[in-house]
């Protein structure tokens, strides 16, 4: 038997990944759409990572707000403070943990869920009823994600703010009114749209990356393991790519 | 309860020289073999030989290479997929792992074909259906549970109660009896030939196990290296003095 090559193996989950992105679309565009199990899955998806993604939000705008204090100070620049952490946070900080959290949540869920229902034939039967298997668990499931992380982003910035609100009345003592006016001086649409724009991106890359993981798991239960981990993995990757070029599409439009 | 000798007519599954190979791995040379109604073939064969592979290609679950299909006079791959999904109303599939949804209730598993086959029927017709399937499978009683609540043969028995749900002309077991107890799995055969008459259907039935081939079949297809190598009545094929038959019923 020969041993694949590392390059070949990425070129070809890269040529199937991106088989499997126009099949979503195929079937987004086709048939009818699974609306109960669109809305099972945002529940199952926002409630599984709304307790996790609201926590660290606020721990995040704590830190970010504790850690920038010195250096602000060291610059007579402490009243900056509410609007520089604001920016830090919205623009870039939460919506990239939060993707990492989700990403790790619920791509890792989606990866081992499909993945088993695959080992144990369960997908076979779904198709046997007469159901669209990519339609009813790869459809749903990537909207799902895709609707639910820029909405768990918008939560957790909100939270963060709440954080960073703590952190600044930890140093000096400012009221939620002026903290509140000192952020929305500074924060504008171009730093809070791109943000959301990016988040549907996250959404969608780790809903996808979780669905073919989970679709095309092989080896029975180690596989299953196999798929939620390499779903984990792929999609924080992707994260950070779609960060990157996301960055880029805003220097070229000068949304900085 | 033993397989009763009958005579049929019609054919409801034909399969002619059928080819399925996965790369070098050629799973299906040249296999035929013909289902009648009313009729219970085992098709028999070691582990790995391509029977499970077989009857997905029946089911359309996987595409074969060549040959032909034809089930209840439509071949199979000749059909679109809307074709292909009211086909499969008529062609009932009891997975070996039996690929009940696991985040599901047993009414739910059931209630699935139905929401997508007869979506126009009430709930009261819904449920009646439902009840019905389980009491003939002997597990009414299991309507709200969860699967992982269920007993290996009470899964196996609620699968079958799935697959019946749409009253199939024809129904596919594959190895219903392969991970159970002596006792469940003479439990199953006879559920088989049960099923058979109360639904009136006609079955194939994948095995290796000689006790499901004489309590169940009317007819025995051994398959061997992709290709049907003896065929059969159970009396028969036990008589035979070939080596590779008589390995099996020995």
């Amino acid at each position: 038997m020969t041993k694949s090559n590392p390059l070949s193996k990425l070129l070809n989950e890269t040529a199937d990944l991106f088989l499997f992105f126009l099949r979503f679309f195929r079937e987004l565009t086709h048939g009818r759409m699974e609306w109960t199990e669109w809305i099972n899955q945002c529940f199952y998806i926002g409630n599984r990572s709304l307790v996790l993604v609201s926590i660290t939000g606020f721990i995040i705008g704590l830190v970010i707000t504790i850690q920038s204090h010195p250096s602000m100070a060291a610059f007579g620049a402490e009243s900056w403070l509410p609007s520089v952490v604001s920016v830090s946070l919205v623009r870039e900080i939460v919506p990239v943990i939060t993707a990492l959290i989700c990403a790790g949540k619920i791509g890792s869920g989606i990866g081992a869920e499909i993945g088993s229902m695959k080992v144990t034939e369960q997908i076979d039967a779904m198709e046997v009823s007469g159901t669209n298997p990519y339609k009813y668990l790869v459809v749903t499931r990537v909207l799902a994600a895709m609707f639910m992380v820029p909405l768990l982003v918008v939560i957790s910035d909100t939270i963060g703010l709440y954080g960073a609100y703590l952190g600044v009345n930890m140093k000096q003592a400012v009221s939620f009114s002026l903290y509140t006016h000192q952020i929305f001086m500074k924060l504008t649409y171009s730093d809070v749209v791109p943000s959301i724009v990016k988040s549907f991106f996250f959404g969608f890359a780790i809903g996808l990356i979780g669905c073919f993981k989970g679709f095309n798991t092989r080896n029975g239960t180690q596989g299953v393991g196999a798929a939620a981990n390499s779903a984990v993995v792929m999609a924080t990757f992707v994260v950070f790519i779609i960060d990157l070029v996301a960055a880029q599409i805003a220097d070229i439009f000068s949304i900085t | 309860m033993m397989a009763e000798k009958t005579t049929y007519n019609d054919v409801v599954i034909d399969v002619r020289d059928l080819c399925k190979a996965f790369g070098e791995n050629h799973v299906l040379q040249d296999f035929s073999m013909q289902l009648h109604k009313g009729e219970n073939v085992v098709v028999l064969g070691r582990s790995g030989s391509g029977k499970s592979v077989f009857i997905k290609c029946i089911i359309g679950l996987l595409e074969a290479d060549s040959g032909s299909i034809a089930v209840l006079g439509k071949e199979v791959m000749d059909l679109d997929q809307h074709l292909l999904d009211q086909l499969r109303v008529d062609v009932g599939f009891l997975f070996q792992s039996n690929a009940l949804y696991d985040s599901m209730t047993v009414r739910e598993n059931l209630e699935f074909p139905l929401r997508r086959h007869m979506s126009g029927i009430s709930s009261v017709d819904r449920d009646e259906r439902v009840m019905r399937a389980l009491t003939d499978v002997g597990l009414a009683f299991t309507v709200d549970m969860l699967p992982e609540e269920l007993s290996g043969g009470m899964k196996k028995r609620v699968a079958l109660a799935r697959a019946l749900i749409l009253q199939p002309k024809i129904i596919l077991y594959d190895e219903p009896t392969t991970g159970l107890d002596p006792i469940t799995a003479r439990e199953i055969n006879e559920l088989i030939l049960q099923v058979q008459k109360l639904y009136n259907t006609s079955s194939i039935i994948i095995s290796h196990d000689m006790n499901c081939v004489r309590q169940t079949a009317n007819r025995v297809v051994l398959l061997i290296d992709g290709k049907c190598y003896a065929e059969g009545s159970p009396d028969i094929l036990e008589k035979s003095n070939d080596p590779f038959v008589h390995a099996f019923f020995d």
